[in-house]
């Protein structure tokens, strides 16, 4: 393999830090090379074949809980077991889907973005991975013995010994330690990584927008998963060790938890979209062949909300003894948000404005996106003005609004990035019929299943309740929404069929399918051990234009395809 | 544009919150109404730009992207839209949280049960002449303590055009007191005190809810309901209440020698 040459004349030019390949290591077993592997790429798609499992785990229990509110007072599921699955769904979609799938993602392209050939610590990075599978472990292994019943959210004194007495919640503790454990080792790989490794011309002001996301998740991570580390193990040592941080008989306080927690929880909100954003500022630039407008306007409010973000946790805690002091500040604080998300919004639609848009199925779920996730803000700012939310707080009301932004918005989000990047991962294409026809189910299945959750909060539902009697319209808004839940489930089955399907019979790809602008389209589909035989200099924020462009110069071909041999 | 703002104001007003019980309930819904229809404004606006920019700019043959990579102004200007509209949904909401907030004064014909010593922040009655009730959470039902100690669970009798103030707290894990139709829901929580208010007008409604915060497994089954009689049927409830609660306790006390030292809770609903 190769080696750089090192040039010695000036201070800009000294050599980057970067993985330099010594040997040719011989060929083992397959599943050997998998479980020790610390290939960034081969980590990236451990992640995200591991999240993606949990993905449809999730949902197979958000489908058992559809089932018991489809009819009033329904027995299909005890409220025991009602309890265990949307604990379990919630927890799972955030900690074991979400989180990890985005780390995924940025794991495989984070180095072939800017140009790297590895992550910073690439064996820190498999044990991120590993981390975030044993506690994926640790949670699911509950399910032989008590799963939690106390909501993702394990709101304190509910989840003390007194009122949860078995091993589930403890279960979740040690979850939420592992996959804290491993997303922190992974937010210090990718900063160190995107602060040090990039390629050579790569300024800040050239960084691709998902890396400038991938960036901002990783300090948002970094600065809120402490809170949540020490908010559960004190949890912990009031649970086994006789202290008494929740407990308000001995002078605890259940609201330190819900403190605590959301500081942690809001971020991580953040933490779950930002990625998303930065799939959908890839994506649609390449499908409307325009550059993306207001570059600098977009990386800005990314890093404005993650700011923004740390300083609107209590907006879940309206209900609570709060002064309207407190209040006040926490409705402005959110509805603040408003605005870098508006701007992000109108950059994408002024993206899209006077291109020439190719409509592939990533650009469908890219304006999918951008469809949900606009109604999910506006319900967003709705729910941020606190008289309101005294009404809507904890019902289907929040329940739609956060299943908006959360499914339709960072699931369209990794359906777009998996379309736009499976090529590059697999050499081979997915099926562009399957693809729409999975977007339009879950296009409709979505709002089937959602919009009218919205009317059910107003009518007075409460989350989290395993039935309901069959007053006002409870019973036909329930059934509706059950029934859209299975059409987005058909939907999900039609892209798991897709990419099985195309791993073998999908067309062969070649390195740049989409003629796209970044530089993992630089190097072979998929790219080899250490990504890169050469390195280009980056020159702009869309070098694999300008590698096409001088491309064409050099050989007279109008639309000339990407040479490896070109250097910059 | 007056049409279609009409139209949102209705379908705002179709969908909104619960409403009818009490004048908080109902400041609550013309916010709801206020705010939806801005924000349909927006949502219809930005789809609809959306839905227009996807359909005109389909890739078709001899078309060429038009390379802009930006344009300051319309950075500032949709900047400045978005500030806009966040100040205006700010002003709505401080125009109507004094009316969601603070109570009203009770009406002319008021039952004097109320002469409670005021805690320690409770909303501020304009007259005082206010009930307070005592709103306490416990798995899986809510018991409510009137002034003059007498209690009752799940259902709540109050007189109309009684401007009541609940004292709201949790026994055991946290709940959440919601009627709908007589306003927001407030958490009750162990070790604080919550407090809200309501003021229902008509006799012999019965308002219906249920903890709206995860308490354990039967949290769907800890509902609530609120009863208006008319001043005079309340003083009747509340001394038939009085005496049933004494009785009990003198049956209870004679029986004691009898029964296991846990206190005496009565069961679920």
């Amino acid at each position: 393999m190769s080696t750089t040459t090192v040039p010695t004349t000036r201070l800009k030019d000294l050599p980057r830090p970067q993985v330099v390949a010594h040997e040719v290591p011989r060929r083992r077993k397959a599943w050997i090379d998998w479980v020790t592997t610390v290939d960034h790429k081969k980590i990236g798609i451990l992640y995200m074949v591991t999240a993606f499992v949990f993905f449809l785990v999730g949902g197979i229990e958000a489908l058992l809980m559809r089932i018991q509110l489809g009819a009033p007072d329904n027995t299909f599921l005890t409220p025991e077991k009602y309890n265990q699955l949307f604990t379990m769904h919630g927890t799972t979609m955030i900690f074991l889907f979400v989180v990890p799938m985005m780390a995924g993602f940025g794991n495989y392209f984070v180095p072939l973005m800017i140009g790297a050939r590895d992550m910073a610590f690439p064996r820190l990075n498999a044990l991120s991975y590993w981390l975030f599978l044993f506690g994926a472990i640790v949670l699911y292994i509950s399910l032989f013995f008590n799963p939690p019943e106390a909501g993702w959210t394990s709101y304190a004194p509910l989840s003390s010994a007194a009122y949860s007495p078995n091993g589930g919640i403890d279960a979740w503790i040690f979850m939420i330690h592992l996959t804290g454990l491993s997303s922190l080792l992974g937010a210090i790989n990718f900063y160190v990584t995107i602060a040090n490794m990039r390629a050579p011309g790569m300024g800040w002001g050239r960084l691709p927008l998902f890396v400038w996301a991938i960036l901002t998740f990783a300090v948002l991570l970094i600065l809120a998963l402490p809170t949540i580390a020490a908010a559960v193990t004190m949890l912990l040592t009031d649970r086994h060790f006789g202290t008494h941080f929740f407990d308000p008989s001995q002078g605890g306080s259940p609201l330190l938890w819900q403190h605590l927690f959301w500081f942690f929880g809001h971020p991580e909100v953040y933490i779950m979209i930002l990625p998303g954003f930065g799939i959908i500022s890839e994506v649609l630039p390449v499908f409307s062949r325009k550059p993306i407008f207001g570059y600098k306007a977009i990386a800005a409010a990314t890093i404005g909300i993650a700011f923004l973000s740390l300083l609107v946790w209590a907006h879940h805690m309206f209900a609570t003894p709060l002064s309207t002091a407190v209040l006040a500040f926490f409705m402005l604080s959110s509805m603040i948000i408003a605005i870098p998300t508006g701007i992000k919004i109108f950059n994408w639609i002024a993206t899209l404005w006077r291109g020439t848009l190719e409509f592939k199925t990533p650009l469908y779920f890219g304006v999918g996106f951008l469809a949900f996730f606009t109604l999910g803000g506006v319900s967003g700012v709705m729910l941020a003005i606190f008289p309101l939310d005294w009404q809507l707080t904890d019902t289907y009301f929040v329940v739609a609004h956060f299943h908006y932004v959360l499914v339709a918005g960072a699931v369209n989000a990794i359906f777009a990035g998996l379309y736009y990047w499976f090529p590059k991962m697999t050499g081979r294409m997915l099926s562009e019929g399957l693809g729409k026809t999975s977007f339009w189910l879950t296009f409709v299945g979505f709002n089937v299943t959602f919009l009218v959750q919205h009317s059910l909060g107003l009518e007075g539902m409460p989350r989290r309740v395993y039935e309901y009697a069959d007053t006002g319209n409870l019973h036909a808004l329930n059934l509706i929404s059950t029934v859209g839940a299975f059409i987005l489930a058909s939907g999900v089955l039609v892209t798991v069929y897709n990419v099985l399907r195309s791993l073998r019979r999908g067309a062969v790809a070649g390195p740049d399918p989409w003629k796209a602008n970044t530089l993992e389209w630089f190097t072979t589909s998929p790219p080899p051990a250490n990504n890169f035989d050469v390195v280009p200099r980056v020159r702009s924020v869309e070098p694999m234009k300008d590698i096409r462009r001088t491309v064409a110069r050099a050989t007279g071909e109008t639309s000339g395809r990407t040479e490896r041999q070109v250097r910059a | 544009m007056p049409r279609a703002l009409g139209l949102a104001a209705v379908f705002a007003n179709a969908i909104g919150p619960e409403t009818g019980g009490s004048p908080n309930a109902n400041d609550t819904h013309t916010l709801w109404v206020v705010v939806v229809v801005i924000a349909l404004i927006v949502l219809i606006g930005v789809e609809g730009l959306l839905l227009y920019t996807v359909i005109r700019f389909r890739a078709r043959k001899g078309r060429v992207p038009a390379q802009i990579h930006g344009n300051t102004r319309l950075e500032i200007g949709w900047t400045v839209a978005a500030a806009l509209i966040v100040v205006v949904l700010t002003v709505v909401a401080f125009a109507e949280l004094p009316g969601i907030q603070d109570p009203v004064k009770s009406g002319p014909q008021v039952s004097l049960a109320g002469a409670q010593v005021a805690s320690i922040n409770p909303p501020h009655v304009p007259g005082g002449r206010q009930l307070n009730i005592d709103v306490n959470g416990q798995q899986y039902v809510w018991r409510f303590t009137y002034p003059d100690g007498t209690y009752s669970y799940t259902e709540m009798v109050v007189p109309a055009n009684q401007t009541v103030v609940l004292r709201i707290t949790g026994q055991d894990v946290a709940h959440s007191w919601w009627i709908p139709k007589l306003g927001g829901k407030f958490d009750a929580i162990p070790g604080y005190n919550n407090y809200t208010w309501f003021k229902a007008s008509k006799v012999g409604a019965v308002y219906r809810g249920q903890c709206a915060e995860l308490c354990g497994r039967n949290h769907a089954n800890m509902l609530a309901d609120v009863r208006v009689v008319s001043p005079s049927a309340f003083r009747t409830w509340l001394a038939t209440k009085k005496a049933q609660i004494n009785a009990a306790n003198r049956d209870s006390a004679a029986a004691a020698p009898l029964l296991s030292p846990l206190p005496a809770r009565p069961g679920h609903p």
